[in-house]
């Protein structure tokens, strides 16, 4: 429709103003808008090219397909169901309207000038989808406009102390859209008036901007019509241009940048990064430094994470440690370190030198020591933005330069020399199966005495008065589903999973190696362990070992095969809920599992914490090392927590972590919630409901 | 100005990592399972002359009265950031009693010109004597429990001691002296295996009686005046009581018995 009979009027290329043909001005506004565009992403490269190296080009078809899910099929939005549906709309919009936009930019120095492939039918059609599109754009602008201008969502509030909460930018965009679609619509409204007085059959959708475009300028003049449609071209123009530039300058160059950014984002969750990309571990001690302590120590990715944040503060929604009030908030970590990247790399004028260094300049070491690197904020991202590798990278730092925490020096040191956090002699490692010794022998495994399943015990299950009950109740279920295990005694160590989080890598390879070691002695051909982090850090930390496998793994495995049976008993009748351990859940996929092997208890009933589950789970406030670190926090972290179990209106809390059972265990003495409720390990509640009189024993190795 | 300064340090057995057990002769504690690290003081003590030294200028030197494996503890402040170390080692020094071990750091003190002289107000396993005595041999000036330090004109320390209650008592002292350590003074920094790997090949000179000039007749257990006889575990006392009860029954007694002794209003 557009190219027939565009002559009804004078099209853009043919008008002239003060006799300058405008056709000239277009040329010269797509010239200056594309050299101005150019030179601010060459700008906002430079940092890229002064980063650290990363990897990201593995696995591509699982990259393609995180393209197609969360970037074209935007499969996070809809978590945030107003907001996410809004921008599903948006995003549809600009996808769909990218075509019409360079076409109308071609036509104002060629006329005519279409697109291949949108030629004949499929130009209909495609006109036909892009009015829509256009229309539910504007619509869903001026939606979104009046949710952040009027209502002003919580979410998007911004403690002075942090930073600006950015509404300006949030309202001016939406109306650059606006602009833009209405524009387009009063552009080709204005020649189908026209077209239709010279006797041209043509037709706008019903419910359009087009077909409201029209209405309005039903029985005006072919010189208004002609005006309409020059004016509402040059404004599009120009708008779309300024657009174009002003994206990379603030929160919306997502707009550009997101497709690259959750092309190359994180794919192995539960793993940290490499101290450094292609430097191997051998040599890590001829590095100068570790982690990050300026700008340019971060990755490129890393870089290219700040530029893309939306501002959208989904991830210090879901924030365990923001929720609390500690000095941490993931959305105003980036924003933070944009602002930096900004000042340093200006588009023009004189860089901003930093006098300080990251931590101590933009971050508090409080800041980044209050991270307990449970991934909610990573899973929440619609954008592909990590933050625990740039955590771990920042704490290296510091752990490098000596900054670490006095209450995590001590447990750090015992772990240097007794392998654990606590201190304790290696040689009472495996005193916790004394206990059992009436009921049967624990196996210490050696070279002498090899076994085909090891449990890897884990030092807070080893030694915790009250986590020893977990390592008992694991041996004792263990040992009912016939599956001969040992232990590694005072040959373990701990495994060094959040050591490794907290920065101290040279410890936690030293740590890897003496479990490996011996781990690879004790000839076993696969191991279990009770504890999510240990199972993180032996499973994605560790190389060269047997296979690992949780214990809600393999008891889940065991009840799908009807080859482990659990009774009624002391829990029977009571409401439990699951809660999720962020290891066990988000960082390896383990949702199902654990709760399959609640489910094979009969008489239970079992709620969910809606909302809070799942891949949604809240922590429980953090393990290993976190047990040890007191931030500024206005509530524990497990008081949140167990509200929300309270809220699912359940008796007992059913986990599957010791760090869990340890955080919500004090969460419920502090919320006075001990008497109507209790914490149990999953261990621990299958031990009492295992059938009685040796049923379900069976003789099967495992 | 620059400021030499040298710290005074001991590898102890660090009851935050053992348990400490008596032997069953008395004579000593159970060493078996022992690890050892740097007394706690002594590593406020390396921080705050590191401090210095990063403000004013200098060098940090650590001295250590041990055998073979104080080694270890004297890399680990150099990683800390001293510059340099020296282990004094020698037959004749086993068995020192404080005086014999303050002795021997005098001898070392004298082999440099050092402005400030810093130990820990205590070791774990000793006395609190060895900083007094040292200061008292080389005659310089002394405060003990010093929780502040500031530079005044070069030639001056203003420094802050801890008195009951936390109080702080603000003295000036001449410089050269020396100073223990109280715990608090500032934030140590942490070493980890990465930073002592670095020194691993640093040397650390070993200094005997000859080098230093010391009589070993004077040290040692030949010298020692002060000997240790016996260990032994008090026995658990009577006198303790539980507050039984629900939560608020329990503030509520522990109120009434604290109102009841006159400790609250």
């Amino acid at each position: 429709m557009i190219n027939n009979m565009h002559n009804a009027l004078v099209p853009p290329a043919d008008t002239a103003v003060w006799g300058v043909p405008m056709a000239f001005v277009y040329i010269l506004i797509t010239c200056a808008g594309i050299c101005l565009f150019a030179y601010i992403l060459y700008r906002r490269l430079v940092p890229l090219f002064r980063a650290a190296p990363d990897q990201r080009v593995d696995r591509i078809g699982a990259r393609i397909g995180k393209v197609l899910q969360i970037w074209l099929g935007q499969w996070r939005q809809p978590r945030y169901l107003l907001a996410g549906m809004i921008h599903i709309f948006i995003f549809a919009g600009f996808v769909l309207l990218g075509a019409r936009s360079l076409q109308l930019i071609l036509i104002g120095f060629w006329d005519g000038a279409a697109l291949p492939g949108l030629g004949g039918q499929t130009g209909a059609a495609y006109n036909l989808v892009k009015d829509y599109a256009a229309t539910w754009v504007f619509i869903a602008c001026v939606i979104a406009a009046v949710r952040r201008g009027v209502f002003r969502p919580a979410r998007y509030q911004a403690p002075p102390a942090l930073g600006k909460d950015h509404l300006g930018e949030a309202l001016l965009v939406p109306g650059l859209i606006c602009a833009l679609v209405v524009s387009e619509s009063l552009f080709e409204a204005s020649l189908q008036m026209a077209q239709a007085r010279a006797g041209a059959a043509v037709s706008a959708p019903p419910l359009t901007l087009l077909w409201a475009g029209r209405a309005l300028m039903g029985g005006l003049g072919l010189p208004v019509l002609q005006a309409v449609n020059s004016v509402s071209y040059f404004v599009h123009e120009v708008v779309f241009f300024f657009f174009l530039c002003f994206l990379p300058l603030g929160k919306h160059f997502h707009v550009l940048t997101s497709l690259f950014n959750v092309f190359f984002m994180r794919l192995h969750p539960g793993k940290v990064k490499p101290v450094r990309y292609g430097v191997d571990e051998d040599r890590l001690d001829d590095l100068p430094e570790f982690g990050v302590s300026k700008l340019e120590h971060f990755t490129w990715k890393h870089i290219l994470d700040f530029y893309t944040c939306a501002d959208c503060g989904r991830c210090s929604d879901r924030c365990p440690a923001n929720r609390v009030k500690r000095p941490l908030s993931p959305r105003f970590f980036t924003i933070k370190a944009r602002d930096r990247v900004y000042a340093k790399y200006p588009l023009w004028g004189k860089a901003m030198e930093a006098r300080q260094a990251l931590v101590g300049g933009i971050y508090g070491e409080d800041e980044i020591w209050s991270c307990t690197t449970c991934g909610a904020c990573e899973q929440e991202c619609p954008l592909g933005i990590e933050y625990i590798d740039k955590i771990v990278d920042l704490r290296r730092g510091l752990v490098d330069q000596g900054r670490v925490p006095q209450s995590l020096q001590k447990p750090l040191g015992a772990l240097e020399k007794r392998g654990n956090p606590w201190g304790k002699s290696q040689r009472i490692r495996a005193d916790w199966a004394k206990e059992l010794a009436d009921e049967f022998a624990v196996i210490v495994t050696s070279e002498k005495e090899p076994v085909d399943t090891l449990y890897f015990v884990g030092s807070v299950s080893s030694y915790d008065d009250r986590m020893q009950r977990i390592a008992q109740a694991t041996a004792r279920v263990l040992r009912h589903a016939g599956v001969e295990f040992g232990v590694l005694g005072k040959a373990e160590s701990d495994s060094g999973h959040e050591v490794r989080r907290f920065g101290e890598e040279s410890l936690f390879l030293a740590l890897r190696d003496a479990n490996t070691e011996a781990i690879l002695n004790s000839g076993a051909a696969r191991i279990v362990t009770a504890d999510p982090h240990d199972y993180n850090a032996l499973k994605n930390d560790y190389r060269g070992i047997p296979p690992v496998m949780h214990l809600s793994q393999l008891l889940s495995r065991k009840i799908v095969q009807n080859e482990f049976a659990l009774e009624r008993g002391e829990y029977t009748g009571k409401t439990v809920v699951y809660h999720d351990p962020c290891y066990l859940g988000r960082h390896n996929g383990l949702y199902d599992e654990p709760r399959r092997v609640i489910d094979a208890i009969p008489g239970l009933r079992r709620v969910e914490m809606v909302g809070n589950c799942r891949d949604r789970s809240f922590c429980c406030g953090g393990g290993g090392l976190a047990l040890f670190y007191e931030p500024e926090e206005e509530q524990r972290i497990g008081v949140v927590r167990v509200g929300m179990a309270r809220e699912a209106g359940a008796e007992v809390i059913v986990t599957a972590c010791p760090f869990c059972l340890a955080n919500i265990e004090d969460a419920l003495k502090i919320a006075g919630l001990d008497q109507e409720m209790e914490v149990i390990d999953l261990m621990e509640l299958v031990e009492r409901h295992l059938p009685q009189g040796g049923q379900g024993r069976r003789d099967a190795k495992g | 100005m620059n400021m030499e300064i040298l710290v005074c340090v001991k590898k102890v057995p660090d009851p935050a990592e053992n348990e400490i057990v008596v032997s069953r002769d008395g004579s000593d504690i159970e060493r078996d399972d022992l690890v050892y690290s740097v007394n706690e003081w002594d590593n406020y003590a390396v921080e705050e002359a590191i401090q210095l030294v990063e403000e004013h200028g200098g060098s940090v030197t650590v001295v250590s009265v041990g055998d073979e494996e104080s080694d270890e503890i004297i890399r680990r402040e150099l990683a800390m950031g001293a510059d340099a170390g020296n282990l004094l080692d020698d037959e004749a020094f086993h068995y020192s009693d404080g005086r014999g071990v303050a002795a021997i750091l005098a001898h070392a003190a004298r082999r440099g010109s050092y402005d400030l002289i810093l130990t820990g107000a205590q070791a774990e396993d000793a006395a609190a004597q060895v900083g007094g005595m040292l200061a008292a041999m080389l005659d310089v000036p002394y405060a003990s429990l010093v929780v502040r330090v500031r530079v005044m004109d070069g030639k001056k320390l203003k420094i802050a001691r801890e008195i009951d209650g936390g109080n702080l008592e603000i003295n000036e002292i001449d410089l050269p002296c020396a100073l223990s350590i109280q715990t608090g003074i500032n934030e140590p920094r942490y070493v980890g295996i990465r930073g002592i790997r670095k020194t691993a090949s640093v040397q650390v000179p070993v200094l005997g009686a000859a080098q230093l000039g010391v009589d070993p007749a004077t040290v040692g257990e030949a010298g020692a005046k002060v000997r240790k006889l016996d260990y032994f575990v008090p026995e658990m006392g009577e006198g303790a009581e539980i507050l039984q009860g629900s939560r608020e029954e329990m503030a509520d007694q522990l109120i009434a018995r604290l109102k009841g002794r006159g400790v609250i209003q």
